[in-house]
């Protein structure tokens, strides 16, 4: 089970993420980051506390949940439902530039889903995508602006990332093929 | 044409029999009872060896809907059914519509039975023109036509007077007064027992005092009339008190219980179907201690008959909200069983007493032939196995009806055959006897 | 795996991962988990209502049919609006508008409404088990919107998600309810909830209006109402309607008011922080005084405000249909 970033690994790319974002935008003024439940939520106040060290400014950051607007919802005819989690957005998007933050970027449907549900908060001047780990595949045209790790894998593989906050560690693993895994 | 029914074990309480013994069929009559009978030209069933000979069993409360609700049942169907369910002959209940409130519809019911030609069928007449508690009906005239009892059935007699002259008149004509007790006002809109499992469910409650109020009311007409008084489908533990105190007051009442009163309790509400309208019943199924004062009440003697109270529904009046169903279960099919069943076989009561309840007081409380196998008597006769595995199925009951909380039930008793006159009229294919 | 844990800090034992069931014909079915998981679900549901955009398309392409056999506004507008919110198409039927006048019988009346293949039904009905026997007979969702003086499942679980906002917990509360318990479906399906739970459930009203055996629920029944109000961290009170005097069932709603209405002077028995709870609608000098309805412990209007979060919750949940193996 090959490690493909570990601790260290991961907090001197958020380092990087984080001064791009600030060369990017000019500074933080106007900027918002808003997590994808669960991981990209941690990333995201991870985020915040580098871009404060950096600016001195207190970067708004929510919480965004996309159960409920995933394309595959209601699609089997049986199965539980997803566990919905809350979305906390405790600020007005109108006119921010929303930093929308993931530790994976795989298919490009959790971000399309995030997308729609970010639009019904109100109109953003614009959205910028930041992943963790970018391993391909893409089934809709969505492209990130922050990548910390392009990882080129096959479709059977699994990325797992794995966080202090919920996980007790931090390192980003990719999982073989599993045999007789649907 | 003789029939000899040969190897059976005859149970004949009003002889006092109990023992190996054949009996001959001579026509329509019984002619002779005895050990080692001889052939003598007559055709010879083989009762296998277990199986019982008794009176043809008389099933003294039973709703047969003809005329009027003949898509419930007819005279027809309700007597396949009865004697399908080992019964010989049945009384049946006058709230039909029109109401057997005269001779006219007493002869048309005999006219059906005797054209259906299966169990025999003594009409009750109305206690009150119509069943509406207001003025007397004709009962010497139902009495003359064919009636051996009278009753406002499906409702308690109106009024405490009423009662009082109804049991007068019918103390002067010989035939008891059945009453359907029931405090209406204590009723009220209920639809169960008044209990905990009601409660539950959130479905309005009967008392058990709601019956027993009935049966004290008549009781003591009975002691004023010095009439015959018989409680029909008891329930409550309260009324068996009453019952049995009135007894030892050698005041003139009998008294009956249903298959359900015995076997089921208010918690068939809610298991193993929810709301399922096969259990709403009138007088509905009360909790366990009232069940097992029924139990207590056919051991000890104080019931005097089983009755099923078969009361046919269309499935469509029963596959409604549990509120909107009509009172009642078909029960002519699963009696026996159950008595065998949940009463013999437990060691509540012995075979004699099985007779006792379902032939013998049966017939003396009616004053109708049959209850014995004396010789001349006519050939009424059930044949039941004792051990026969029986498997209830509401679909291939006889009854046009299926509603039944019994369905699928497994159960040891059941019926052989049912003799009518020395005529065979129902032969179980499962229990082996060749008639 | 680890995971988050949906929601923290609401005191409930942990969630199931799932609601297990066709319908919700009661609060009877639910075990402690799954009424953990509504709660928590509702929690997230609730966050949608205050977004200036209302709105997820969770439900989109479902069809929900709002059948009432008996006039409520309150719960079929507290439906429609969950509904409306997860981007369901709903359609709500009355029983003035239905073909139940013309003698159609309930079964027929789904047979005809299931033909035009909706997803889920609420049913309203004035018989007890009306929803059983609809579950019965339709493949539908089959949510019970009150049957008769049997359940009220969605009112249990609002109320259950207003008591664990402001308390973070149900288990060891004293919970008092208080009126008409006999005809109650909120009373039915509160006490099953709230036992379930943990809380510390008495029933109080006049000795006419206790069902029978009540006590078998695993509750305090009692008909002197300072012992129910006593250190109550949440008084319940429930409606008394006046038809109910022709029952003789009680002499006057005068004599009610005076023997068991909640004013603020019974109220001083209660814990400081008690919460006003009634599920509406009120009869204000019945069974509670303006005052008290209208004070700051009153959660009143948290109640019907709640309703809507813990309907679409229920509504998501039920969604996702049954697994094969729990439904083998």
């Amino acid at each position: 089970m090959p490690v493909v970033m570990d601790a260290d690994r991961i907090a001197r790319t958020l380092t990087r993420i984080a001064h791009e974002i600030v060369e990017r935008n000019k500074g933080v003024e106007d900027v918002a980051l808003v997590g994808i439940r669960t991981r990209g939520v941690h990333l995201a106040r991870r985020l915040a506390r580098t871009l404060k060290e950096i600016t001195g400014d207190d970067v708004p950051t929510g919480a965004l949940d996309i159960t409920l607007y995933r394309d595959d919802l209601m699609r089997h005819d049986v199965g539980p439902q997803p566990l919905v989690r809350r979305t906390e957005i405790p600020f007005s998007i109108e006119k921010r530039r929303i930093l929308l933050v993931d530790d994976v970027l795989y298919t490009g449907r959790t971000i399309r889903a995030a997308l729609d549900a970010l639009i019904d908060f109100g109109r953003p001047r614009a959205i910028q995508l930041i992943v963790l780990v970018d391993r391909g595949h893409r089934e809709l045209p969505i492209k990130a602006d922050y990548v910390g790790k392009n990882l080129p894998t096959s479709p059977g593989e699994s990325v797992q990332v794995r966080l202090q906050e919920t996980d007790a560690l931090d390192e980003v693993v990719l999982e073989p093929e599993q045999e007789g895994a649907a | 044409m003789k029939r000899l029914l040969k190897g059976g074990r005859v149970i004949d309480p009003a002889n006092g029999l109990d023992g190996e013994f054949d009996v001959l069929i001579d026509g329509d009559r019984i002619a002779r009872v005895g050990k080692g009978l001889p052939i003598d030209g007559a055709e010879v069933v083989e009762i296998p060896a277990g199986f019982l000979v008794t009176p043809g069993l008389i099933d003294i409360h039973v709703h047969l809907r003809e005329p009027g609700q003949e898509h419930k049942e007819t005279v027809a169907t309700g007597t396949a059914s009865a004697v399908a369910g080992g019964f010989t002959a049945v009384a049946c209940m006058p709230n039909t519509s029109p109401v057997n409130d005269n001779a006219n519809v007493t002869s048309f019911i005999l006219g059906k039975a005797a054209e259906a030609n299966l169990a025999r069928v003594y009409p009750i007449g109305a206690v009150s023109r119509g069943q509406k508690g207001e003025l007397l009906a004709d009962i010497a005239e139902l009495h003359k036509a064919g009636c051996v009892a009278i009753t406002d059935d499906g409702h308690p007699t109106a009024t405490a007077l009423l009662l009082r002259r109804a049991l007068e008149y019918a103390g002067m004509l010989g035939i008891p007064v059945i009453e359907h007790c029931e405090d209406t006002s204590l009723k009220g809109d209920g639809v169960a027992h008044e209990g905990f499992h009601a409660a539950a469910l959130g479905l309005r409650g009967i008392p058990g005092a709601c019956e027993a109020m009935g049966v004290e009311r008549g009781i003591l007409m009975a002691e004023l009339t010095n009439s015959h008084f018989h409680v029909a489908h008891m329930s409550a533990r309260a009324s068996i008190r009453g019952v049995r105190k009135a007894k030892e007051a050698g005041i003139s009442v009998s008294c009956e219980v249903a298959p359900h009163h015995f076997t089921l309790t208010d918690e068939a509400l809610g298991t193993p179907i929810p709301y399922d309208t096969n259990t709403k019943m009138n007088p509905p199924l009360r909790e366990a201690a009232d069940r097992d004062a029924m139990i207590r009440g056919i051991q000890d003697g104080t019931v005097d008959v089983i009755a099923t109270d078969h009361a046919p529904h269309h499935l469509d009046e029963k596959n409604v909200e549990f509120d909107r169903a009509p009172f009642g279960i078909v029960g002519l099919e699963t009696c026996v069983p159950l008595t065998f069943d949940r009463l013999v076989h437990t060691g509540i009561i012995g075979l004699r007493r099985m007779v006792e309840l379902l032939s013998l007081n049966p017939s003396r409380i009616l004053h109708v032939p049959g209850g014995t196998l004396s010789v001349g008597a006519a050939a009424d006769i059930s044949i039941l196995a004792p051990d026969l595995a029986v498997r209830i199925d509401a679909r291939a009951l006889r009854s046009k009806s299926k509603n039944t909380p019994f369905d699928g039930w497994e159960m040891r008793g059941g019926v052989a055959a049912t003799i009518v006159g020395g005529r065979p009229v129902y032969v179980n294919p499962a229990a082996g006897v060749a008639l | 795996m680890s995971t988050e844990a949906p929601e923290q800090g609401m005191g409930l034992p942990p969630a199931t991962s799932a609601l297990r069931h066709k319908d919700l014909l009661g609060i009877d079915q639910l075990s402690a988990g799954e009424i953990a998981l509504v709660l928590e679900t509702a929690v997230a549901m609730k966050e949608i209502g205050s977004r200036s955009i209302k709105k997820v398309p969770a439900l989109r392409g479902k069809t929900v049919v709002n059948l009432f056999f008996e006039p409520s506004t309150r719960t079929r507008t507290s439906f429609e609006i969950a509904e409306k919110r997860l981007s369901a198409d709903t359609l709500s039927i009355a029983i003035a508008s239905s073909s139940v006048v013309k003698g159609e019988t309930l079964i027929d009346t789904a047979r005809n409404l299931e033909a035009m293949n909706p997803d889920m039904i609420v049913l309203r009905h004035a018989s007890s088990g009306a929803c059983h026997l609809l579950s019965r007979f339709c493949r539908s969702a089959i949510i019970n919107a009150g049957d008769g003086m049997h359940e009220h499942p969605t009112q249990a679980l609002l109320d259950a998600f207003t008591i664990v906002e402001r308390r973070k917990r149900l288990a060891g509360l004293k919970v008092a309810i208080i009126g008409d318990l006999l005809h109650s479906r909120v009373l039915r399906s509160n006490i099953l909830l709230l036992t379930k739970m943990g809380a510390d459930v008495w029933v109080c009203g006049p000795p006419t209006l206790i069902p029978t055996d009540v006590t078998r629920f695993g509750v305090r029944a009692t008909s002197r109402v300072d012992e129910a109000v006593r250190d109550a961290d949440v008084v319940m009170l429930l409606r008394i309607q006046l038809e109910r005097m022709e029952g003789a069932f009680f002499p006057s709603l005068r004599e009610y008011f005076e023997v068991f209405g909640m004013t603020e002077a019974r109220l001083a028995l209660a814990r400081p922080d008690v919460l006003i709870m009634h599920p509406g609608p009120m009869n204000r000098g019945v069974e509670i005084a303006s005052e008290v309805a209208d004070g700051p412990r009153s959660v009143i209007l948290d109640q019907v405000a709640n309703g809507v979060a813990v309907r679409m919750a229920v509504l998501y949940l039920l969604a996702g249909g049954v697994e094969h193996e729990e439904a083998a």
